[in-house]
């Protein structure tokens, strides 16, 4: 063998070990999710066993299981929704009047931990009666998704040349016109990109929801760890239950794949 | 351009332009452009002064919303935390409390059963998954950098991770970890290796969920460096090679050096991120990180504090500490960029 075979083969290896180490446990999660209790205990039946959906009738025989999706989606949703609203514009005035200081300020956001604002957070909200309510849920998830658009959105805005704007104001626009006839439309890709980002984030925020939600507001992944508060852990039902939070953002990002880089890779190469 | 990092790049194309002109008119544009003065019942000069004034001060008027959102969310919850670290304050928030001053600071930062253990597994826990996660990230990206068959399926692989939901990364784990039912066990048994009790156990606990955090976040490295491996000019790469260097060494002193801000910027995302790991820690070991707080970092610590033994004063003095640990790591990441650069 040359020297040039041997390293194409390595490499041939090196990309299946990659596949094999991601996809896997994922594959073995939604495989485990089809077996009984019996299967699951026995480690050896990795393709060999007879499917069930039992697991999946017991996670949607919960009354509220189907609530839990629908709140998921709902705080997702409105969150996102309500922080593209302010964070674009912040994005792009930051981004083009070079407000380093403010930019610092709300991305400050990503680097506090949640817990130091859980507590004041919970003693205003519970005076006020509102904790366990969606209101504060979904500030919180807002929390999370607008300083993330603020950094997807400024380094879009920073490579939008600024000459089509200005041509955009000798035509006749004002400022703010030529911001949202011109500078919007092209923002496009950055907008959904950091759309999809925001609602994932969201979706999957854990935290916020274990200390602001009550049991009729109670997000996915709150529903998932309230799964195991039991003496012996229903292995299958668990496994449904974390299938049914994944699948659907794992299916948004399967169509989704080239914004889901640019959003992950936003600002990173601009050194 | 890479075919594994498409960038949604804003096009330019004049053809665009037409769409754009064609975008519904909205409250915006009636006031701002001054075609529809008609239809206004009010003086047609209070929309235009309004308008007028909008646009010069477009700046505030921009950024202002969500910067307020910003700091009514995180600047007096923070200023709150400050003052709630210097007090007793414990069993509800709204009970009496009392000015301590730094009693709190005292008691945590002489605490050896709990604190410094817990900085300790914070920084081990950061330290080791950061390692890893950019040197296998590394050695991924340039895996993948040229173009090969099959690629679809393995942006497939490092994109699903990512995007999957902690919680549920840390109980699908869990199940694969379980030490008489899992498959990492059953894997072992298959080539001849002795079981191991993974997250069972207080010295092979932390080491496990780093692995999780390496499972589920070593893509992100990828992604970012294969970014900026793709956003390097040819020419050094090619000179080097026309002078004869190796694979290796065209690697250690022509791509690595320029590719240098790129590997900051991913340690940095990163390095907040896993400083704050949460989900895996607490859907897996639960309350207090396990039996013996094997997985009890700063930040589970401070959960515990405040949301299952109530004592706010010492959590807020624990995250108050934390807050510090993360801003001087950024601080002096920060600066290492701008010496790289």
């Amino acid at each position: 063998m040359t020297r040039r075979t041997v390293t194409s083969l390595l490499r041939a290896i090196g990309i299946a070990v990659i596949v094999i180490g991601f996809l896997g446990p994922i594959v073995w999660m939604i495989l485990a999710s089809l077996k009984t209790n019996v299967d699951i205990y026995d480690p050896s039946k990795v393709l060999l066993f007879r499917p069930t959906t039992a697991n999946y009738a017991t996670v949607f025989g919960q009354s509220q299981y189907i609530d839990y999706v629908v709140n998921s989606f709902v705080v997702a949703a409105i969150s996102t929704a309500a922080s593209l609203v302010i964070a674009v514009p912040a994005a792009y005035a930051m981004a083009r009047f070079l407000m380093r200081k403010s930019a610092n300020l709300v991305l400050l956001a990503r680097v506090i931990p949640g817990v130091s604002l859980l507590i004041p957070w919970y003693y205003v909200f519970s005076n006020l009666k509102m904790v366990g309510g969606y209101f504060v849920l979904i500030l919180a998830h807002m929390f999370v998704a607008l300083p993330l658009i603020v950094y997807i959105m400024m380094s879009f805005f920073e490579q939008l040349p600024e000459e089509l704007e200005e041509s955009g104001q000798v035509d006749g626009l004002t400022p703010i016109g030529a911001f949202w006839r011109i500078t919007l439309p092209l923002a496009a890709p950055g907008i959904a990109t950091s759309t999809i980002l925001a609602f994932i984030f969201s979706w999957n925020n854990f935290m916020f929801a274990l200390v602001l939600s009550s049991a009729q507001t109670k997000t996915l992944p709150v529903a998932i760890f309230d799964f195991i508060g039991y003496a012996s852990i229903d292995w299958g039902g668990l496994m449904a239950a974390s299938v049914v939070v994944t699948v659907p953002i794992m299916a948004i990002a399967l169509f989704t794949q080239k914004y889901i880089v640019t959003g992950f890779t936003a600002g990173a190469t601009k050194g | 351009m890479h075919p594994l990092f498409i960038p949604a790049a804003p096009k330019t194309d004049p053809g665009k332009e037409s769409t754009v002109t064609r975008t519904t008119p909205t409250v915006v544009s009636e006031q701002t452009v001054s075609s529809t003065p008609a239809t206004r019942p009010t003086s047609p000069g209070v929309p235009q002064a309004w308008s007028a004034w909008a646009n010069r001060h477009r700046q505030w008027v921009f950024a202002g919303p969500a910067m307020v959102f910003v700091a009514i969310l995180l600047v007096f919850p923070l200023a709150w935390t400050v003052y709630l670290s210097l007090t007793d304050s414990s069993g509800s928030v709204r009970r009496a409390k009392t000015f301590v001053g730094a009693t709190n600071y005292a008691n945590v930062l002489t605490d050896t059963a709990r604190f410094w253990p817990a900085v300790g597994r914070t920084v081990y826990f950061t330290a080791g998954a950061l390692v890893v996660e950019v040197v296998l990230g590394m050695l991924i990206a340039l895996l993948l950098w040229k173009p090969f068959t099959g690629q679809a399926i393995v942006r497939v692989a490092i994109i699903l991770p990512l995007v999957a939901t902690p919680v549920a990364v840390g109980m699908m784990w869990r199940l694969i970890f379980d030490p008489t039912i899992g498959f990492a066990n059953y894997l072992l048994a298959r080539v001849g290796l002795p079981p191991q009790p993974w997250l069972a156990d207080q010295t092979t606990a932390l080491p496990t969920l780093m692995f999780v955090d390496i499972w589920q976040w070593t893509p992100m490295v990828t992604l970012i460096l294969l970014a900026g491996l793709t956003a390097l000019p040819e020419e050094p790469h090619e000179a080097a090679k026309v002078d004869g260097a190796s694979g290796a060494r065209r690697f250690w002193h022509v791509t690595l050096p320029m590719l240098m801000p790129t590997v900051v910027t991913a340690v940095l995302l990163r390095g907040i991120d896993v400083l704050k790991t949460f989900d895996i820690l607490y859907a897996t070991k639960g309350l207090g990180g396990g039996s013996f707080h094997e997985a009890e970092t700063l930040n589970v610590y401070a959960y515990g504090l405040s949301f299952d033994y109530f004592e706010y004063g010492t959590a807020s003095t624990v995250l108050i500490l934390f807050f510090a640990l993360i801003v001087a790591a950024v601080i002096g990441l920060t600066h290492r960029k701008k010496v790289t650069k």
